[in-house]
């Protein structure tokens, strides 16, 4: 039996500012199958700076469900808008949706924000997954109108002690939370991590001594990074059959079938 | 598919300068990089005093010894301290063993105090790594962009440079750089953005992209897939990831009596 690969990380959609290969749905589903990625997750692009996000997560539930079962929803939701409860209604009820996926840096409010710890609150009740994307293009590279901060996750801890059924997956995080931070979360055992944005030499090697493994999940942030560099730090650094599994799939998969 | 890595450094490890470049290598080799350039010692310092630079030369002239024909040496200068930079140019790369020059963040590059290295430096044949970054949350007082470098590449013809990571912001860099045939694009340090590769292949040409990894600060994965990932040519692949950087550093490796195959 071949070796199923969960991608946590990627996106529908053009990013804002450039144009890159697999930034339509089709495409990128053609490509994720060449890698031999057997599920993604996928968020979109365009959350990041729409308004109309039950539009939004409409597109992707469509654009995932046309992706014959390779490309999963997770669903945007901005608890600045009015009315955000029924877009978080909306997928998973209507959308099946496993998960959802927040851009707190670009939807303007900070974890201490009583609106997210109502999200949260929301996202328990209905048994989500919730991903956190802290960063999403390097600081020296934004654009000079789309200046956006790294999510600053300090309040976590404390949230997820109110909500011990809840799993949160930080995504692109390795550059915006600090390490002591990584592993207080990471002690937490509430909270994983995806590799799209671990950097230096032999990264895994180097994380493992950190954090144990089972907190790491497989993410390569296609289409706007080459999938080649998540899929080359499985290499990169001597790992045992069981870690590899682990970061491939098993940790991941055991975040869905969580109860 | 061989691959020659033009940018590499002594950072980030632990040892003697001897066993830090062995774990370069065993590192490359593990991921099928087969040549290192390797320069600046354990601690980077913007503006090195004459001291600091000769220390981080010798760290590094240290760390080749054993590694011959393995890994490359680029010379640290300051132009901030000219005399100093032009000793040290004879000991390390006239006299030495060492095969270019590396030049960070000092001062920037289109100021007349780089002339005289420049001119040195092409007398002898000797590549110009000239480390370039703009970021829109400020650059360094010395930090160099690919603008700068380009302005110094049009007053040198006769010299050869590598845009150190392609300016960083690479959308910029790549244009800045475009019309100077005698600059180089270093593909190294960056995040690995999809398209980055292309475009530079597009703009420049394959035969002006060079592989490099910065590494141990960066992976190897997220540096080797700008090359392996994108949608360019195989006969691309094979210029960017080696045949590039062994043409120019051939005519000083040929100097110097090392055997390029
Ligand atoms: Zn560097």
């Amino acid at each position: 039996m071949t070796q199923e690969l969960i991608d946590t990380n990627v996106y529908i959609g053009p990013w804002p500012t450039r144009r890159v290969p697999g930034d339509d749905s089709a495409a990128l589903t053609e490509m994720l199958r060449g890698h031999g990625v057997t599920q993604a997750w996928a968020g979109s692009f365009d959350s990041l700076l729409h308004k109309d996000i039950a539009g939004v997560n409409a597109r992707l539930a469509q654009a995932c469900a046309a992706s014959g079962g390779l490309l999963v929803p997770f669903g945007a939701i901005n608890p600045a808008l009015p009315q955000w409860e029924d877009d978080v209604r909306r997928c998973a009820e209507e959308h099946r949706m496993p998960g959802i996926r927040l851009h707190p840096n670009y939807h303007g409010y900070a974890l201490d924000d009583p609106r997210f710890t109502a999200l949260l609150q929301a996202a328990a009740d209905r048994k989500l997954l919730v991903q956190i994307a802290i960063t999403m293009e390097d600081e020296r590279m934004m654009h000079p109108l789309m200046q956006v901060p790294h999510v600053d996750v300090l309040p976590l801890p404390d949230l997820l002690a109110v909500h011990p059924g809840l799993r949160v997956v930080l995504l692109n995080a390795f550059r915006g939370v600090p390490m002591p931070l990584v592993q207080r979360l990471a002690e937490t055992k509430q909270v994983c991590f995806d590799l799209a944005w671990l950097e230096g030499a032999a990264g895994l090697e180097v994380l493992k001594k950190q954090i144990p493994l089972e907190r790491v999940l497989f993410g390569s942030y296609a289409p706007l990074f080459y999938f080649a560099s998540s899929w080359l730090k499985l290499a990169e650094s001597p790992l045992s059959e069981t870690e590899r599994a682990a970061l491939m799939c098993n940790n991941a998969a055991g975040l869905l079938a969580a109860p | 598919m061989e691959i020659w890595d033009g940018h590499c450094h002594l950072s980030g490890y632990a040892g003697t300068p001897d066993e830090r470049v062995g774990k370069l290598v065993a590192l490359a080799d593990r991921m099928g990089v087969d040549r290192l350039c390797i320069f600046m010692g354990a601690n980077f310092h913007y503006d090195p005093t004459p001291e600091e630079m000769r220390a981080a030369n010798d760290e590094v002239l240290d760390g080749l010894r054993n590694w011959h024909h393995h890994a490359f040496g680029f010379v640290y200068l300051n132009p901030n301290h000219l005399d100093a930079s032009l000793a040290e140019f004879a000991r390390c790369v006239e006299q030495g063993p060492m095969v270019a020059i590396k030049l960070w963040v000092a001062q920037h590059c289109d100021s007349p105090d780089v002339d005289a290295i420049v001119t040195r430096a092409a007398a002898a044949k000797a590549p110009i790594f000239q480390h370039t970054w703009q970021k829109i949350t400020g650059n360094l007082p010395g930090e160099s962009t690919a603008e700068e470098l380009a302005r110094l590449a049009a007053r040198h013809p006769e010299a050869t440079f590598i845009c150190g990571h392609a300016g960083g912001d690479w959308e910029n860099g790549i244009r800045a750089i475009r019309p100077h045939a005698n600059v180089y694009a270093d593909l190294g340090g960056g995040d690995p953005t999809a398209g980055f590769t292309e475009m530079a292949v597009r703009e420049l040409g394959a035969e002006r992209v060079i592989f490099g990894s910065d590494i141990p600060g960066r992976s190897y994965a997220s540096q080797l897939a700008k090359v392996y990932g994108a949608q360019i040519t195989e006969e691309a692949k094979r210029l960017i990831f080696s045949e590039n950087l062994k043409r120019l550093l051939t005519p000083i490796l040929k100097l110097k009596g090392v055997p390029v195959y």
